[in-house]
């Protein structure tokens, strides 16, 4: 198959690559973009460490083609800070010892802002269930069940 | 410094050791800014990519790569004919020079499905990949051994007949006596117990699976690596034997590591490859593990079991404890850590035990380490007693509580010689059941059960031997050093995977040098700036790496001291330092900050004492005082199971543990809650099964299982503080803890919700399957 050239937003800055059907998102950003804050845990999509943000909504980036992200906007852990420092959510990961290794935090965080976008005041039913496509093998979930809450509540302490 | 004088000069302030401070290696890891070895790029890089056997046992009849070598793209394509005779020795420290690494590449035969028979590099991993499918490899299957139960009686296959052992057998140890009157103790007691208990095998599963960035440099010799691993000096010294080069000739890195729970103590066949593949392309090569090869070519962990025999007295009294104990150690084993069967009567007053125990090879992933590799033997006592309990009627925390260590049976040497002084088993249960409250939870049991719900508590408690003073790993070094700045910076030889060790030694070299923590960095797992650290595992770093950092912090101390106190005129016993400022005590006008005694230091050696260096640095090793440092802890599980679906919930799970004072507490309960959620795992979830031909049926996270949120309850952590003697800190270890405990106590659980329906529970997994079976089996589906 012929390489593809494929144009993509990410993190508000147009990237173009020239690439082969078959890569993936993941792949694209990670060595065509050098954005490697997107891990790549089981590439089946299952630990959802590959996260980020297509058009607003959270997506394995391991599942996804780079070819099929062509024209449209992603979102990386990278860019979710407008760069004023972290954000509420990975403030808050810091706060409750949400991480540990912190390989599977990038894709913990992207999930966590697409879930408080979502729904801003979560449940703890919400919230496990909302995040129980991303894996993590170090912390038992416990401290990251509790960054989403600190999260949600700081979020809507300062947007009434 | 003489001890007097150090006893002398003021005591350092607890400011930072024992809060909760923000860990150091967040700020960047939140932002997607860590640095994995899948994150390194190099100029001229290649990717590598392994073909692996797909049988469990066969021989190599033909192997051809050509067309692969044709594929645009691949640079190479090597068979074990192009490392042979390319490398040296190949053995860890740890584990001692007959334990050799095998060949990188099989040789003439594959002994598990995962064997790597031959490695592609090339321009892009998908390339390699693609390559991997052109060789054509044909393959002579044998009856494979699978069965590690009956593996060491089968002479006819044998795992490893063509190297000329002539029985599956690594290791045989005959049943030993470690009491004169064992015999008689089972004779005369009121009651002798025997089951068998049997534990499934589950995995590491680090997030980050392995990997390696290897680049030979030809004009100097030189092999830079970088690799995730749990111990970049011994990576370091493996492969300057390897490649036959001084250990200067050999810098290994790890900036940031995505997890290991053991599984990344040693060096792997894949590293040794793609060593030999960057020294003979001359090309930096990497490898990164999918998750496929992790799972079914990452060492294994778990699967073994042991016929245990207890004598009871009618109160409950155990009078002796014995196991005859087998373990899968696969065909490979990358380190063959087993049941430690000199711990099988764990925190508990038995005065009587016997073992047997053996090691099989079979043609399964080998064996490596996982989180308290040894914790078979809490496994196995803790589900045996509570098979004994209700085999003689009695409760089995009652049984517990009677045979527990207390803080009146202290010091106690245990019949395997093992010396309890600082531990708390009977305190951390007490603690446990409050927390429970234990007398409301039975009489809510009788509710439940009375409208045909199950519903069942599992206990378990162990002691956790940390520090070990095995040779290699009996030290730590670190070199702490004010710079001119006054910045603060301590080198340390640890390479953590998630532990938070820059944070944790950052808050005790702030406290004893008087420094604020924000202006303490720490370095690490860097072979070039670093001293020698055996690797990040074993519960040691706290009590070790924090030992030797202490100890250089304080070294530092009296020189920033001695240097002060000659500039101000004082003594340096009226001195204190403070947030980065020494003082006089009492007179806080007369005070100079740490840059301006750096200054003294490094730049006017003039106006330093005669008799002192100039510069502000200290480095030490240390040693613990005694091996090993024992914690404690004692684990509670709720477990309510639908007996329509058989599926198990955990309602409540309680953990009390003794790892004395804590530096970190946040950084503690992160541990304990990961431990356990691997335990809870390893009973409800994980089990990595191969079907009778050896074929792995586990291979995707779709089969072998995670938790996940929606699986793992909120875990409630009590602490029982009691200071350890063999450091200054008192500190113990902790991080396998959770891991050791929690298997047992999730599967005493389910044990107990099924009890009364005379279900009696022996072997784990207990997913749901297994629950239904054994329902049905007991007429009760």
């Amino acid at each position: 198959m012929v390489d593809v050239s494929v144009t993509v937003t990410v993190n508000g800055e147009a990237r173009t690559g020239v690439v082969e059907p078959r890569r993936t998102l993941a792949d694209f950003l990670r060595e065509d973009c050098r954005l490697t804050g997107t891990h790549l845990g089981c590439e089946h999509g299952v630990c959802g460490a590959c996260t980020a943000m297509l058009d607003g909504r959270a997506v394995r980036s391991c599942l996804v083609l780079a070819v099929q992200a062509d024209g449209r906007e992603v979102t990386t852990v990278e860019g979710l800070s407008d760069g004023d420092g972290p954000t509420p959510v990975q403030e808050a990961f810091r706060a409750e010892h949400g991480l540990q290794c912190g390989f599977c935090t990038p894709g913990f965080v992207v999930s966590v802002t697409a879930l408080l976008a979502d729904n801003p005041s979560p449940t703890d039913d919400e919230i496990r269930e909302g995040l129980s496509g991303n894996l993590c093998r170090c912390t038992g979930y416990q401290g990251i069940i509790r960054a989403v809450r600190r999260a949600a509540e700081e979020t809507a302490a300062v947007t009434p | 410094m003489t001890a007097a004088e150090q006893t002398a000069m003021p005591g350092p302030a607890a400011r930072f050791v024992g809060q909760s401070v923000t860990r150091k290696e967040d700020r960047r890891l939140v932002a997607g800014h860590g640095e994995y070895v899948d994150d390194i790029v190099l100029p001229g890089l290649l990717h590598a990519a392994f073909l692996r056997s797909e049988v469990a046992r066969a021989t190599i009849a033909g192997l051809d790569v050509e067309a692969a070598r044709k594929l645009p793209g691949v640079v190479a394509v090597f068979t074990w004919q192009d490392f042979d005779q390319q490398f040296g020795e190949a053995w860890h420290a740890m584990l001692g020079e007959e334990l050799q690494v095998p060949p990188p590449l099989a040789v003439t035969d594959v002994r598990h499905v995962g064997d790597a028979i031959a490695m592609v590099v090339a321009e892009s991993r998908y390339v390699a990949e693609d390559a991997c499918e052109l060789i054509e490899v044909d393959l002579d299957p044998a009856p494979p051994v699978v069965d590690y139960r009956n593996a060491a009686a089968d002479t006819d296959n044998l795992v490893h007949g063509a190297w000329g052992f002539p029985s599956n057998a690594m290791v045989e140890v005959p049943f030993t006596p470690l009491a004169p009157d064992l015999d008689e103790a089972f004779t005369s007691a009121d009651h002798v117990v025997e089951a068998t208990i049997e534990q499934n095998r589950y995995l590491c599963v680090p997030m980050e699976t392995r990997g390696i960035v290897a680049s030979w440099s030809r004009g100097r010799d030189e092999l830079d690596l970088v690799c995730s691993c749990q111990g970049v000096h011994e990576t370091r010294n493996f492969f300057a034997r390897y490649l036959r080069v001084p250990e200067a000739n050999v810098r290994v890195t790890a900036r940031d590591v995505g997890g290991g729970f053991g599984q990344k103590m040693f060096v792997f066949r894949e590293e040794c490859a793609t060593v030999l593949a960057s020294k003979l392309i001359g090309r930096p090569v990497k490898w990164i593990e999918d998750r496929r090869e992790n799972l079914i070519a990452a060492p294994h962990s778990r699967n073994e079991q042991g016929h245990v025999r207890l004598a009871l007295d009618d109160d409950g009294t155990i009078g002796a404890i014995a196991i005859d104990h087998v373990a899968d150690v696969g065909a490979y084993p990358a380190c063959p850590a087993v049941m430690d069967t000199q711990l099988l009567p764990g925190p508990y007053k038995i005065p009587r035990l016997g073992f047997s125990t053996a090691m099989v090879w079979t043609n399964t992933m080998g064996k490596g380490a996982y989180r308290g590799p040894w914790m078979f033997e809490t496994t196995a006592r803790e589900m045996a007693i509570d098979v004994a309990a209700r085999r003689v009627g009695l409760d089995p925390v009652e049984v517990r509580r009677t045979n527990l260590l207390g803080a009146e049976d202290l010091p106690f040497t245990s019949s395997s010689g093992n010396v309890f002084q600082e531990i708390t088993p009977r305190e951390t249960l007490e603690q446990a059941l409050d927390m429970l409250d234990y007398d409301a939870f039975r009489r809510e049991q009788a509710a439940a059960r009375a409208d045909g719900r199950l519903l069942g508590l599992g206990a378990s408690a162990y002691v956790e031997p940390t520090s070990m003073g095995a040779p290699t790993l009996a030290t730590e070094g670190a070199t702490v050093r004010v710079e001119s700045s006054g910045k603060v910076v301590a080198f340390i030889g640890t390479t953590s995977h998630g532990q938070s060790v820059e944070t944790t030694i950052a808050q005790i070299v702030a406290d004893h040098l008087g420094v604020e923590y924000d202006d303490v960095t720490i370095v690490q797992a860097d072979t070039q700036s670093t001293p020698y650290g055996p690797g990040t595992g074993g519960s040691r770093t706290a009590v070790v790496a924090g030992g030797a950092a202490r100890q250089a912090t304080m070294a530092v101390r009296h020189k920033v001291l001695t240097v002060a106190a000659h500039a101000m005129e004082a003594s340096p016993l009226d001195l204190d330092i403070e947030g980065g400022v020494v003082s006089v005590r009492g007179t806080p006008v007369r005070s100079m900050s740490l840059a301006e005694v750096a200054k003294s230091a490094y730049r006017l050696a003039d106006s330093l004492p005669p008799d002192v260096e100039a510069g502000l640095e200290a480095t030490a090793r240390f040693r613990p005082t005694q091996f090993p440092t024992w914690s404690n802890a004692t684990h509670l599980c709720v477990i309510e199971i639908d007996p329509a679906t058989c599926v198990p919930t955990i309602q409540r799970y309680i953990v009390s543990e003794d790892c004395g004072p804590m530096i970190n507490p946040q950084v503690v309960d992160g541990q304990i809650h990961g431990g356990v959620v691997q335990g809870i795992g390893g009973v409800l979830l994980e089990d990595f099964v191969y079907d009778d031909d050896g074929n792995p049926l586990t291979t995707t996270f779709m089969d072998y299982l995670l938790p996940t949120t929606t699986e793992v309850p909120d875990i409630e952590i009590g602490h029982v503080e009691t200071r350890s003697t063999t450091n200054p800190g008192g500190f113990k270890g902790m991080g396998e803890g959770g891991a050791i405990g929690a298997h047992a106590a999730v599967a005493n659980a389910v044990a107990d919700a099924l009890a009364h329906l005379g279900i009696e529970v022996t072997r784990t997994p207990l997913g749901p399957n297994d629950i239904h079976s054994l329902l049905d089996a007991a007429g009760a589906a």
